[in-house]
C-alpha cells in the first residue's frame, strides 16, 4: 500500500514502461530529499530556539540529542502523512540505527582526541628517557619522565608473551588439529577463562607467588598475571586462524607420508603464520593496557628497576592510575595524562600492526591477489589469441 | 613416537586452562578461609566493609548489589546501541565501509580500561552531571531517578555509561557474527514479498539472531561485572544499598579490591579481599559458562561447512 501511494507522487504521468525512468527501490527521489532536508532544517531551528532558552546548562551533546529527537519525530510524521506507516517506520529506523552506530563509534575518536589533547603538552623527548625518581608535586610537569614505566611495561608484557604464546598456540592446535572427546570441554573452559576478571588473575598470582611463595612484588609476577589474561585471547584467535588452513594441505602432507607432527609443524603452522602473528599482537594489545592485576603484582615504583625478578616495578598503565589521583592541573596529574597519551599511542601502533598484517595476509586478500593474477593472465591470453586471430585474418584474404 | 609426544603436549596445554581455572578457585578459597571463618554466612548479608575496623565486620552484600547495578546500567545502554551498530555494519553501511567499521569496533575493544577511566571522569562526568540533574528534576518522582543528597558526581549511572562503552565491542562482534549467518534466501524472500528493509530485519534477522543477542549479552555481563579500573576511578565508594543510581556513591567488588589493597592488613584485610575475589570469580565464571553454552548452541550449524 505504501509503495502504491509512492509511485504516483513521484511520477504522475507514466504511460508506457519505456517512458519511465528506472526507479530503484532504495533510491531517494526529489521529494524524499525535500522531506529530509525540510525536517532536518525545521527541527534544527526549533531546537535552536527552544533548547537555548529552556535548558539549564546548554551543551553541544544535549543539543545534538534533542535535535535528533525533534528531527526523528518531524520526519516520521511527514513521511507518514505522505507515504504511509510502513515506509515512515522504515525510513525512521535507518536513521535510528545509524545514530546507534554513531553513538558507539564516535567515542573512539573522542577518547583518543581528548587523551592526546590533554597529554601532548608535556611530552618532550626527555619524557621518554628520564624516570620519576627526583620529581615531586612541586616540580614542573616537565620534570622527569616515564622511562622506568616503559621499561617495566616492555619487560612485563615481553615475559608474559614468552610464557603465553607457546601454550596458547599448542592449545589452539589441540582444539583444531588433535581434538578428541576433550575438545568441547576445553573450548568451553577457554571461553570461560577469556572472561576472567583481570583483578582475579592479579589476586591469584598475589596469593600464589607474592605471599604464597613469599617472593614479594616483582615484574615477573605481573608477567604471570598478564599471561593468564593473554592465554585465552590468543588461543581463541589462533584457533580461528588454524581453521582457515585448507584441509587439502593437511591431506596432501599426510598422503605424502608426513607424520601428524610434521604436518602441523611444516605445513599448518607456516601457512597460518601471519594470522598467528596477528593473534599474538592482539593479545599484546590487550595485555599492555591492563592495570588492575599490576597493582597486586608489580605494585609500582618511581625509580628505575630493570630487574623483573625482584622488587616493585612501574608500568605505563599503573603510572597513569597512580598519578591521576592528584589535583587536576598539578604536575603529577599532567604527567599522568602524558603517560596516557604514550600508552594510547602504543596500543594504537600495536593495533595498526595487527590489522595491517591481518589485512595483507588474510585468506581473502590472498584470494583477491590470486584472482587479480588470474584475470591478468586471462586478459593476456585473450589478447594473444586476438592478435593471432587478427594475424590469421590479415593473412587469410591475401 | 614424535606424534605421541606432540599429541600429549597439545592435549596437556589444552587441559592447562582447565587446571589453571581450578587452581585459581582453590588458591583464592584457601587464602579467603580466615575471612569466611570470621564472618560465616553473615558474609553474604553484611553490607559494611570494615575488615580492619575494631569489630572486623565485612560482607559482600552491598558490593555485589552495586556491581550488579553498574553491570545492568551498562547493559541497558549497550544492548540497543550494539544491536544498532551490528545492523548498521551488516545491513546499512556500504560494502566499502565494512572493514574500517569492524576495525573501529575492535579498536574500541583495545583501548585500555585506565584510559576509559580517566576519560570518564575528566570528560564524560562533567557532561553527564547536567543530564543527571535534569533527570532528577523532571523524572524525580520515579525512585530510580531521585537524587536525595544533591550530589550526582561519582554515581553508578556514570560508571555504568563508561562500562557500557567497554562492553559494546564484544556484544557487537558476537551479535554481528550471528546476524551475518542469517540465510540470504530468507532475507530475499522477505524483500521480494514487499517488506521494507526494516520490515525484513524485524521479521528475519532479529528472530534469527536472538540466541546471539542473549549469548552476547551474557558475555558482556561477564565483562561488566569484572571491570575494575574504570569503575574505581569514577565512583565515590559507598557501602549503603540504595536504589538512587544517579546519586553519588556506588561500589563494585573489583573496584573495592583495587582501592583497598594498598592499606589492607594481612590478618583480616587481605583475606577479606580474597573472599570478595572468590565471589567475583564464581559469579563471572557461572555467567560466562552460560554465555558460551548459549553462543555455541546458536552457532551449532557452523561446524558443518568446514
Amino acid at each position: 500500500m505504501a509503495v502504491e501511494a509512492r509511485i504516483p507522487l513521484a511520477r504522475p504521468a507514466a504511460s508506457s514502461p519505456a517512458d519511465r525512468a528506472r526507479v530503484r527501490p532504495r533510491s531517494l527521489l526529489v521529494d524524499d530529499w525535500l522531506l529530509l532536508g525540510g525536517s532536518a532544517a525545521g527541527s534544527f531551528c526549533l531546537v535552536w530556539v527552544l533548547y537555548q532558552n529552556l535548558a539549564a546548562e546548554p551543551s553541544v551533546a544535549g543539543f545534538v540529542v534533542w535535535w535528533f529527537v525533534a528531527f526523528a519525530s518531524m520526519y516520521w510524521t511527514s513521511v507518514f502523512r505522505l507515504q504511509g506507516r510502513v515506509l515512515a517506520t522504515d525510513r525512521l529506523m535507518s536513521f535510528v540505527i545509524a545514530a546507534g552506530a554513531a553513538a558507539m563509534l564516535v567515542p573512539v575518536f573522542v577518547i583518543m582526541g581528548f587523551v592526546f589533547y590533554k597529554g601532548a603538552g608535556v611530552i618532550t623527548p626527555h619524557f621518554f628517557v628520564e624516570t620519576n625518581q627526583f620529581c615531586g608535586q612541586l616540580d614542573g610537569p616537565k620534570c622527569g619522565g616515564v622511562a622506568h614505566a616503559i621499561v617495566g611495561t616492555l619487560e612485563q608484557v615481553g615475559i608474559g608473551i614468552v610464557i603465553a604464546v607457546p601454550l596458547a598456540i599448542l592449545s589452539a592446535v589441540f582444539l583444531n588439529e588433535v581434538g578428541g572427546p576433550l575438545r568441547r570441554p576445553v573450548r568451553i573452559f577457554v571461553d570461560a577463562m577469556s572472561g576472567l576478571p583481570s583483578i582475579v588473575a592479579g589476586l591469584f598470582i598475589y596469593a600464589v607467588w607474592v605471599i604464597g611463595l613469599g617472593r614479594g612484588f616483582s615484574g615477573f609476577a605481573a608477567s604471570a598475571a598478564l599471561s593468564l589474561l593473554m592465554l585465552p585471547t590468543i588461543t581463541r584467535t589462533s584457533e580461528e586462524v588454524l581453521r582457515l588452513v585448507p584441509d587439502g594441505l593437511r591431506e596432501g602432507s599426510l598422503a605424502l607420508g608426513g607424520s601428524e607432527w610434521r604436518t602441523v609443524w611444516n605445513v599448518v603452522l607456516p601457512t597460518a603464520r601471519s594470522g598467528l602473528i596477528t593473534a599474538v599482537v592482539l593479545g599484546i594489545a590487550r595485555a599492555v593496557g591492563e592495570t588492575a592485576p599490576l597493582i597486586l603484582t608489580a605494585f609500582g615504583a618511581s625509580v628505575m628497576n630493570a630487574n623483573p625478578l625482584a622488587g616493585p616495578q612501574e608500568s605505563l598503565p599503573h603510572f597513569v592510575y597512580q598519578y591521576i589521583h592528584y589535583n587536576p592541573g598539578s604536575a603529577p596529574y599532567q604527567r599522568a595524562w602524558a603517560a596516557a597519551a604514550v600508552l594510547t599511542l602504543l596500543v594504537l601502533g600495536l593495533f595498526a600492526i595487527a590489522r595491517g598484517l591481518g589485512a595483507a595476509m588474510s585468506i581473502e586478500a590472498r584470494q583477491r591477489r590470486a584472482a587479480r593474477r588470474d584475470r591478468r593472465l586471462a586478459k593476456r591470453e585473450a589478447a594473444a589469441a586476438l592478435s593471432q586471430k587478427r594475424a590469421a585474418e590479415g593473412a587469410g584474404p591475401s | 613416537m614424535a606424534d605421541k609426544i606432540y599429541r600429549g603436549m597439545a592435549t596437556g596445554s589444552g587441559l592447562l586452562t582447565l587446571v589453571i581455572l581450578c587452581l585459581i578457585g582453590v588458591f583464592l578459597v584457601i587464602r579467603a578461609l580466615p575471612a569466611f571463618r570470621q564472618m560465616g554466612f553473615a558474609f553474604l548479608t553484611t553490607t559494611k566493609w570494615q575488615p580492619d575496623g575494631l569489630t572486623h565486620q565485612f560482607g559482600i552484600a552491598a558490593l555485589l548489589y552495586w556491581t550488579a547495578v553498574i553491570a545492568v546500567i551498562a547493559l541497558v545502554i549497550a544492548i540497543p546501541v550494539s544491536i544498532a551498530c551490528a545492523l548498521f555494519i551488516n545491513e546499512y553501511a556500504p560494502r566499502a565501509l565494512y572493514r574500517p567499521l569492524t576495525a573501529l569496533v575492535d579498536l574500541l575493544a583495545a583501548i585500555p580500561s585506565v584510559i576509559f577511566g580517566i576519560w570518564g571522569f575528566a570528560f564524560l562526568e562533567p557532561q553527564l552531571v547536567s543530564t543527571s540533574s535534569w533527570l532528577d528534576q523532571n523524572l524525580g518522582f520515579i525512585p530510580i531517578f531521585k537524587v536525595e543528597s544533591g550530589n550526582v558526581a561519582g554515581s553508578a549511572f556514570i560508571a555504568g555509561v563508561v562500562v557500557s562503552l567497554m562492553v559494546q565491542p564484544i556484544l557487537t562482534s558476537v551479535v554481528r557474527e550471528v546476524f551475518s549467518q542469517t540465510p540470504a534466501g530468507e532475507k530475499e524472500a522477505a524483500l521480494a514479498l514487499g517488506s521494507s528493509r526494516w520490515g525484513m530485519i524485524r521479521a528475519v534477522v532479529l528472530p534469527f539472531g536472538r540466541g546471539g543477542i542473549i549469548g552476547g549479552t551474557m558475555l558482556g555481563l561477564g565483562r561488566a561485572l569484572g571491570e575494575t579500573i574504570a569503575v574505581a576511578l569514577i565512583i565515590s565508594p559507598s557501602t549503603i544499598i540504595s536504589i538512587h543510581v544517579l546519586q553519588s556513591g556506588a561500589n563494585s567488588i573489583a573496584a573495592t579490591i583495587a582501592l583497598q589493597f594498598g592499606e589492607a592488613s594481612q590478618q583480616f584485610g587481605i583475606p577479606a579481599l580474597m573472599a570478595a575475589g572468590v565471589s567475583l570469580f564464581a559469579v563471572t565464571l557461572i555467567v560466562n559458562f552460560l554465555a558460551s553454552l548459549v553462543v555455541a548452541r546458536s552457532r551449532s550449524g557452523r561446524g558443518v561447512e568446514i
